[in-house]
């Protein structure tokens, strides 16, 4: 933390952190044939996320031009387009009025544009825009969760081979992968700093998240698309979209995915009609192949305590770490073992983009996040499935799940698979009754 | 207002200026309080009367996406985080509510109402080591906020004017504003969106940084770490040191003012 006109002011540029470099480097298609390097962007989901990562790409300082832009909405098309384009002026952002595609299809034709993609939109499309993506051999950050489903998370893994057969660089925006509390902090805790980790505890509660109203002249689809966070088919439910983030942790420290997982949830303080299906709480433990239990507990309670953070035991000592730079290992008769410095942390946001492009420009094979995302994603989808059924269930019967959340057709006009009833309140999830595999 | 003997430059030069009588919250303003404007849907849940249909047409904070009390805990502490526009929509929400007009102080109001008519450094004194029995600061705060009201209070019964978190204000921070201040109610208003002055240090502010002429500025990298373009109008992701004491003034102005103080749109950050 920074306050102006105090000692504190000054920045340290933060050490700037390199990942493994994978086996080979590769040919980046299409980087040779355009012109002085310049790679071309092009940006699905032009939300506030989508945005910001552009921001990050251009920010880099290399030479990148925004090319092509889509998003389901014309008028968030339009606002991200205004600010980047004041932002870093018509050099970097030459997007031509057929290059701004709006709707649901428009994405094949910005990946087509491009050398290299942000995928940002809602995660249920997740698993269809990356496959185009790498089916037309581009470079890839996409933004977390990477699907709503076991059926949109094998998609992802399938593109994931595919990705690491065609070197394509893949990364995926669980930021803590790209911010240093994380990175020293847990490769202490690999190389044995506290001993073997027999338990944990992930957390991500707070007050909750934003909320569109329905508003006159909406079809359904545009509803549910407008206000995405409360339908599954394109959210997972806060458990996938928000906590992901602290059980990809879990799984990072515990450097495997759970073999089961059991839980409970439901809606008790947010269960208006604009709420939509989504619960507002699960609390869920996953048992790992050792044997070893992480509990995970998320809720969106307005007024209750706030706790975002992951908690882990070993045989020799424990850890604490969160997203505010906290890295601290202890053991277990108080002796603090490691303690990561919180001033002037990178942002890990920009960091992200600074590894990517710098990767990019050097023509590395460096970044191959999908496979891990598409775990992490599965493991809070497995939450979910526990948490929505009242039952334990497998990894494997997880992720072999034959329920798909997805529209048979993406049309304005057309029905998502989950509908209000006569009363205007949608039917979620009960445990003991619902199927969700 | 003012020090000629800071190291400071823009506390300079000391001045004499005069206010308008007002009314000063003696705490700053907790998370309890602040909660209740965050949320409607809590609000409503937790009210005991409906709430009225202009409090419900008012309009609230995006609800922040990352845990805005960053750790630290909510029970009786001061709520931090919010830009200077959530701040005043809380006065707002307050007002719909009251029909009081509450508002952020001025520097000078914030000042005078530190001093509580001393001379010296700090209200109690020129020791920066007596802090600790008056303030939460980085010497004894132990990187948090603190439960507001439990150290003493300045002379007027101000609770926490030094440390815990650093208060709004209302005025844009101008290092020159006091060379061609005027004399009378000195107000700046804000038409940048950075910086803005903030005062009275925090639990994260060393006790030799600390005075009552002290001026503190809001900084944009407070939002450097916020995901999204824009930027939120509402909250400030590495700022979990800032935090709002509200005044009333003794003379409210006419409804027009009042309107125009609650309804300035927030400048677009990105």
């Amino acid at each position: 933390m920074k306050i102006l006109n105090s000692r504190r002011d000054f920045i340290k540029t933060g050490a700037l952190m390199t990942g493994g470099v994978l086996a080979s480097p590769f040919v980046l298609p299409g980087a040779y044939a355009a012109p002085a390097n310049e790679l071309k962007l092009a940006v699905i989901g032009c939300g506030g996320r989508g945005t910001g990562a552009v921001f990050q790409a251009l920010e880099t300082g290399h030479p990148i031009k925004l090319v092509a832009m889509a998003d389901a909405f014309q008028d968030r098309l339009d606002g991200s387009h205004k600010l980047v384009l004041e932002k870093y002026g018509a050099d970097k952002v030459a997007v031509s009025e057929d290059m701004k595609l709006v709707g649901f299809e428009g994405y094949k034709q910005a990946i087509a544009a491009a050398d290299v993609v942000i995928l940002a939109t809602p995660p249920g499309f997740r698993p269809m825009h990356f496959e185009e993506a790498v089916k037309q051999g581009k470079q890839v950050f996409m933004e977390k969760p990477v699907a709503t489903d076991a059926a949109g998370i094998r998609r992802v893994l399938k593109a994931a081979e595919e990705a690491k057969a065609k070197k394509l660089n893949v990364m995926v925006g669980l930021q803590r992968h790209y911010q240093n509390n994380y990175r020293e902090t847990i490769a202490k805790i690999h190389d044995g700093a506290i001993g073997d980790i027999t338990g944990g505890q992930v957390y991500w509660n707070d007050g909750g998240v934003w909320v569109k109203e329905r508003q006159p002249g909406q079809t359904e689809m545009e509803y549910q698309m407008r206000n995405w966070y409360y339908f599954n088919w394109l959210c997972g439910d806060h458990i996938t979209e928000q906590h992901v983030h602290n059980i990809d942790v879990a799984n990072w420290v515990k450097k495997g995915y759970p073999v089961k997982a059991e839980g409970t949830g439901g809606r008790l303080v947010r269960t208006g009609k604009d709420h939509g299906e989504i619960f507002d709480h699960h609390v869920v433990s996953f048992t790992y192949e050792d044997g070893s239990v992480i509990h995970s507990e998320c809720r969106h309670f307005p007024g209750a305590a706030n706790r975002v953070d992951e908690t882990f035991q070993g045989t020799k000592g424990k850890a604490y770490l969160s997203a505010g730079n906290h890295g601290v290992l202890t053991d277990w008769k108080g002796n603090q073992l490691y303690n990561h410095s919180r001033d002037n942390q990178p942002n890990p946001y920009q960091q992200e983009h600074d590894e990517l492009w710098a990767a990019l420009f050097k023509g590395e094979y460096k970044f191959a996040d999908a496979e891990n995302a598409a775990k992490s994603t599965m493991t809070s989808i497995m939450g979910r499935y526990a948490t929505y059924s009242g039952k334990p269930l497998t990894w494997d019967e997880a992720l072999n799940g034959s329920v798909d959340l997805f529209p048979d057709k993406l049309a304005w006009d057309a029905m998502p698979k989950i509908l209000p009833g006569a009363d205007g309140y949608y039917p979620h999830a009960i445990p003991g009754k619902t199927k969700v595999i | 207002m003012g020090n000629d003997a800071s190291k400071n430059q823009d506390e300079k030069p000391a001045h004499q200026v005069k206010i308008d009588p007002f009314w000063m919250a003696t705490h700053e303003v907790t998370w309890e309080a602040f909660e209740m404007f965050l949320d409607k849907n809590y609000e409503l849940a937790i009210a005991e009367e409906p709430i009225g249909e202009i409090v419900d047409g008012l309009s609230r904070p995006s609800l922040p996406y990352l845990d805005m009390t960053f750790g630290m805990g909510k029970d009786g502490k001061p709520a931090v985080g919010m830009t200077q526009y959530g701040a005043i929509q809380y006065c707002h929400w307050l007002y719909l509510k009251t029909g009081i007009f509450y508002r952020l102080p001025t520097e000078a109001e914030w000042e005078y109402a530190a001093k509580a008519g001393s001379d010296t450094r700090f209200f109690f004194g020129d020791n920066p080591a007596d802090l600790q029995a008056y303030a939460w600061i980085s010497e004894n705060s132990k990187e948090s906020t603190q439960k507001v009201g439990t150290k003493k209070p300045n002379p007027w019964g101000l609770f926490d004017i030094y440390g815990n978190v650093l208060e709004w204000t209302y005025d844009q921070y101008d290092p020159e504003f006091y060379k061609n201040a005027e004399t009378s109610n000195p107000k700046n208003p804000p038409l940048k969106l950075y910086p803005r002055a903030v005062r009275g240090g925090s639990f994260a502010t060393d006790s030799d940084e600390l005075s009552a002429t002290r001026r503190f500025q809001s900084s944009p990298d407070w939002k450097r770490i916020d995901p999204q373009i824009p930027k939120s109008q509402w909250w400030f992701p590495e700022a979990p040191f800032l935090g709002i004491r509200l005044v009333r003034p003794f003379y409210p102005p006419s409804p027009e003012e009042i309107k125009n103080y609650y309804t300035t749109s927030p400048i677009t950050d990105y």
